[in-house]
């Protein structure tokens, strides 16, 4: 008889056959026949070179973009574009965004704030008192009452990263989090997301799914992540925490490369 | 038979047209989904919209003021000093003020400038504004949020609009019916204030109020629906804007022209 913990956990993500089309030209593929299931809990690194569809499958993944082809399923309900039949399937799901796309006009406090005010009737007490927690836990209380403009990129995506937290999500989307990082930020975000996965972020200790993309594989290494490739429109599971000594893909080798032109 | 216009013009013709209706479409269905949007969502996130929308009245409304008080002195001594240097040369000055007062500046002159220059001001920024979000990807940003666009962007500048142009306008005619006395007594016209007054309340009537109320709320929501609509309802790059910020204004004034138009049909026919 199997025990409770042999059970998979179930899936969040399931692509069966998908096709991504490019963000700006929808009817451009940039990837095709993606299979792929993300279980509760499992902590996904992807990694393409520069326009190899990372962007455009995390758009699909939110739901900007439709599939061209195939069916993407998130927690067990067939998305479809923005819509509200499938908001509180939407509310479960946070997207971070590779430079933050906070909204210009608001502070970065009433940015960060702006998911709980709109989705959840509580007291404005409760609110300021949450909304700090976050500014403080991501740094960014002495920038709260900054506009976004005012700040550097990494701020930015660190707000951005705060506003998507706001309503402790079950599955979290990073586009390319260390992109244009220094080695202390990166650090600190490796650190932030592998608490979060681990469960020690959220005020609930709830466990987070983490989906992030890459361009540089090599702060990943050692991390208890599952791999996937995109190259030349494919989508190529590594497996989780792959011998990457071992792997034959010239891609892995190039992402690991600790010198790159540019 | 030959054709009345060569090929090439027709072409070009037909090509404008077309464009014309794909616009017209556009702007319809964006105004229909903001109409479903206020009506089906109004009591949606009210501790969010409700302040966006009083930031859109004090954007469109109480923050033109000052610019207002200026204009609406100019407009008096403009409408004022016209008609008592031709009144004068028949004799005619004193009993005709306050209904060429009410004809040109409450019925005309009034709405349509008000709705001008709201769109010089704020309908531009409106362009600007949502433009930039769309272009830098905050309108996905918030899709993301599950925060309907509409509902968080537009639907607030529609009413904030809406009633700061009606805001603006009775304050407008109040001060440029004002000054056309403040002028006409700087010029000796023979008017007691009792009587000029009396010239303005006679020749209004329930229909000018209600065409007022109508108009003036009817250009503000046409300017938002149209200025969101170029900012937001299509992709944009950054390089769009300036073009999609002429286009809104050129179809803006259009569109409010027309509808001074049809609103004379009315109030000539009722």
């Amino acid at each position: 008889m199997e025990t409770a913990s042999a059970t998979p956990a179930p899936p969040v993500i399931e692509m069966s056959g998908v096709v991504v089309g490019s963000a700006p030209d929808l009817d451009r593929a940039v990837l095709e026949g993606v299979n792929w299931t993300v279980r509760a809990g499992e902590y996904w690194v992807l990694a393409g070179m520069h326009a190899s569809g990372k962007n455009d499958l995390i758009s699909l993944l939110s739901g900007l973009t439709p599939p061209l082809e195939g069916v993407y399923r998130l927690f067990g309900r067939q998305m479809s574009l923005y819509g509200d039949e499938l908001a509180a399937e939407r509310l479960r799901l946070g997207t971070v965004f590779e430079h933050g796309q906070l909204l210009q006009q608001l502070t970065i406090k009433e940015n960060v704030a702006l998911p709980l005010r709109y989705h959840r009737n509580v007291p404005w007490q409760e609110i300021e008192q949450r909304v700090g927690a976050m500014l403080e836990s991501t740094e960014l209380l002495p920038y709260a009452d900054a506009m976004p403009g005012r700040l550097p990129r990494h701020w930015q995506k660190r707000a951005g990263l705060a506003r998507a937290l706001m309503l402790e999500p079950e599955v979290l989307l990073v586009d390319k989090p260390l992109a244009g990082l220094d080695p202390r930020q990166a650090a600190w975000w490796l650190n932030f997301l592998g608490q979060w996965f681990a469960g020690r972020g959220s005020p609930r200790d709830r466990r987070v799914t983490l989906v992030v993309t890459a361009e540089d594989l090599r702060p990943w290494r050692h991390a208890p992540c599952h791999f996937a490739l995109l190259k030349e429109k494919q989508f190529l599971v590594l497996g989780h925490r792959p011998n990457f000594d071992e792997q034959q893909d010239s891609l892995v080798g190039e992402l690991l490369a600790p010198e790159r032109p540019g | 038979m030959q054709a009345p216009l060569p090929k090439s013009y027709t072409n070009y013709l037909g090509r404008r047209l077309f464009r014309f209706l794909l616009t017209v479409q556009g702007l319809v269905a964006f105004a229909l989904i903001t109409l479903g949007v206020i009506l089906t969502k109004w009591r949606t996130a009210q501790n969010v919209t409700l302040p966006q929308v009083f930031r859109e009245i004090r954007r469109s409304g109480l923050n033109l003021i000052p610019m207002f008080l200026f204009m609406s002195t100019a407009l008096g001594l403009m409408v004022i000093g016209q008609a008592v240097s031709r009144l004068s040369q028949v004799g005619a000055v004193s009993s005709f003020l306050g209904p060429i007062m009410v004809a040109v500046v409450v019925r005309e002159i009034g709405p349509l400038l008000t709705a001008m220059l709201v769109l010089s001001r704020s309908g531009t920024a409106n362009v600007i504004e949502l433009g930039t979000a769309r272009a830098l990807g905050e309108v996905e940003a918030l899709e993301t949020l599950s925060v309907d666009p509409v509902h968080f962007l537009v639907m607030p500048r529609v009413i904030g609009m809406a009633l700061g142009v009606f805001g603006l306008t009775i304050y407008f005619i109040a001060g440029a019916l004002l000054s056309g006395y403040l002028w006409a007594f700087l010029q000796n016209v023979p008017l007691r204030p009792g009587d000029y007054f009396q010239q303005l309340a006679d020749g209004l009537s329930w229909i000018d109020f209600a065409i007022l109320v109508a108009k003036s709320c009817l250009f503000g929501i046409v300017i938002a629906v149209i200025t969101c609509y170029h900012g937001l309802a299509q992709p944009l790059y950054l390089e769009d804007i300036s073009r999609a910020t002429i286009r809104a204004v050129v179809q803006s004034i259009i569109a409010c022209v027309a509808l001074d138009a049809l609103f004379l049909f009315i109030y000539l026919t009722v």
